[in-house]
């Protein structure tokens, strides 16, 4: 085994623990649509052992990069190499499989399990990347979205986002629960939960905290909460409304929307509560502030021209009326939300009645429409950039959906019971 | 000295309000501040619940409507409901007592921050009418609920107008 190239990822590998002891009440499910014409045609065997395991890795990798739109599973029926010797490179190249994932676990003392996979490449019958890791069994879902990564990596060259997790708001009945799940929607676990409305979730840019709204007082307040220690505090509770946090790009400070000097209109607050400065200046509405990567605009949306439209300001150390609009098409255009390189932002374009996602490209002005359905809100940007999260609605129900920045591809994650909304896709972990 | 007081405030408020036009006679200054003032003495801090809610629960009286509903987008106190709010209005400014507060409403179409901020304007928009025909500013607060507390249910224009509505609540009632 020592021959063997692998990269250890033992003692660097982070995980968030989520003290909260609430199991979830809903599992999400995936369910695929469509798909974009050139998928990479990959076959992922079953790893030697891992049904000894309380959890399979490979359904979940599989089901990981399946998502993504970008590859083609091929079926590994009647062969099942676990290390390079054992592969049969015409056997997959017959197929039609471009790569092939093998590997194989083993459990270790004290609950601990090490997974050991390569990503062979069948035309050069070679091994494109491998690695050895070593998890507790309560965690190997985490491992197999980890996997997920280093494949897509492999294979597409761009960063993979299957290790990130998403905040989103359920609603069952008259409860409102504030939850936080993997990217694919497995382990939700609800971070607070009340009988009133909690809206607006938003990630802090290192993962660690999370920004929202609640209406436990009878009014929306800001809230932000750490996620290990549940620990939280008001960092906007003025008179009237407080609501629509973002966060800037170094954690430090908010934009928020307050009501206490008239009308709707966008502030700045450090972290702590402290420092508000008022940032935006008309006469009407002006909410969803959200911060460019490099901190220095902040997209909005606004009624100033009579309908609500997309603007963006300069963020200065002093109030400006002053904003670029940004979306001429139709009469409704909101909620923003700035790409990881900004160049573009994804919002919701209304068009016959409609509500749907929609991408432009600040550059260009282009607009590209990328769903049908009818009630589409709250699209968020994933840390690739690659794909879209947003809340939509099926049956009158409100359920989560995914779609890829082209359009191609989209999915919905399905909650069993309850409505599902307010979806924020979070960072990538601190280790990527 | 009082009158003098109460008119300077009332052109004050007069000069504020961008959107609405009222009638002349609800900006006279004997409706504004001054009278108020001598009211809410008068009244004193009597126990028991004041004698002024069985007027706003007549049913013969439009006082008992408490809701005004809009056009989709729209944050225009309809004509129909002009009436209505002068009447709150009227009310407010002869019992210096009571206090309301309006909740703004929307339909569940579209952004929940952009109708958190519409219910808003929506009972901005009803206090700012009432504050010119006479109420004072205390006896009112605006808030929104957004689109996060519907009264009817469904995707269908019946329950999204039913929906896009401000309440007027009075305190203690």
């Amino acid at each position: 085994m020592s021959n063997y190239r692998f990269k250890s990822l033992r003692g660097v590998w982070m995980f968030f623990f989520w003290l909260i002891s609430t199991p979830s009440f809903a599992q999400l499910n995936i369910e695929i649509f469509g798909g974009g014409a050139s998928r990479i045609p990959v076959a992922i065997v079953p790893f030697a052992e891992e049904n000894a395991l309380p959890q399979n890795l490979t359904p979940v990798i599989s089901a990981d990069l399946q998502r993504t739109g970008l590859f083609r599973l091929i079926d590994p029926a009647g062969s099942s190499p676990h290390a390079p010797v054992e592969v049969v490179y015409s056997d997959w190249a017959n197929r039609g499989a471009n790569a092939l994932v093998i590997g194989r676990v083993a459990q270790l003392p004290g609950g601990q399990v090490e997974i050991q996979f390569r990503v062979m490449d069948v035309a050069k019958k070679s091994q494109l990347t491998g690695l050895a890791l070593t998890v507790p069994t309560t965690q190997l879902r985490a491992a197999a979205h980890r996997i997920a990564d280093v494949i897509y990596e492999a294979l597409t060259g761009d960063v993979g986002v299957f290790s990130t997790r998403i905040a989103y708001v359920l609603k069952r009945g008259e409860r409102y629960a504030l939850q936080v799940a993997d990217s694919d929607g497995y382990n939700a676990q609800s971070i607070i939960e009340y009988t009133e409305p909690i809206i607006s979730p938003a990630w802090s840019p290192d993962g660690s905290q999370l920004a929202y709204v609640s209406f436990e007082n009878k009014k929306p307040v800001v809230y932000v909460q750490t996620l290990t220690t549940r620990e939280r505090r008001a960092v906007a509770s003025f008179k009237g409304s407080n609501s629509a946090p973002a966060w800037s790009p170094d954690g430090k400070r908010l934009a928020v929307v307050l009501t206490n000097q008239g009308g709707s209109q966008i502030f700045l607050v450090n972290v702590d509560g402290s420092g508000l400065q008022r940032l935006s200046r008309s006469s009407g509405i002006d909410t969803e502030p959200n911060f460019s990567p490099d901190g220095r605009y902040i997209l909005f949306t606004s009624d100033r021209g009579g309908s609500p439209q997309i603007y963006r300001m300069a963020v200065t150390s002093s109030e400006s009326g002053n904003a670029e609009r940004m979306t001429f098409e139709g009469n409704y255009n909101v909620s923003p939300d700035y790409s990881q390189d900004g160049k573009s932002f994804t919002f919701i374009h209304r068009h016959n009645n409609q509500f749907n996602v929609a991408v432009q490209e600040i550059g260009s002005r282009q607009v590209q429409i990328l769903t049908n359905s009818r009630f589409d809100e709250s699209p968020s940007f994933a840390p690739n950039g690659r794909m879209i999260l947003y809340a939509t609605e099926i049956n009158g129900h409100g359920i989560l959906s995914a779609v890829s920045r082209d359009g191609q591809t989209r999915q919905h994650l399905t909650v069993q019971s309850g409505d599902i909304r307010e979806p924020a896709w979070g960072p990538l972990p601190k280790w990527k | 000295m009082k009158k003098a007081l109460g008119i300077a405030l009332v052109a004050l408020l007069a000069g504020c309000a961008s959107q609405t036009t009222q009638p002349d006679e609800e900006l006279s200054a004997d409706s504004g501040y001054g009278s108020g003032m001598s009211g809410s003495e008068l009244m004193g801090s009597g126990s028991g619940r004041p004698s002024y809610f069985s007027q706003l629960n007549d049913p013969n009286s439009i006082l008992s409507q408490r809701s005004v509903y809009y056009d989709y987008d729209s944050y225009t106190v309809k004509g129909e409901y002009r009436d209505l709010v002068l009447s709150h209005a009227r009310f407010l400014r002869d019992n210096p007592d009571a206090n309301v507060i309006l909740q703004g409403n929307t339909d569940d179409r579209g952004s929940r921050e952009y109708n958190l901020a519409l219910g808003q304007r929506r009972a901005d928009g009803v206090r700012n009418m009432m504050t010119l025909a006479g109420a004072r500013d205390a006896q009112i607060e605006s808030v929104s609920l957004g689109e996060e507390k519907p009264r009817a249910l469904g995707n269908s224009e019946a329950a999204w107008s039913q929906n896009r509505r401000t309440d007027i609540l009075y305190r203690g009632e």
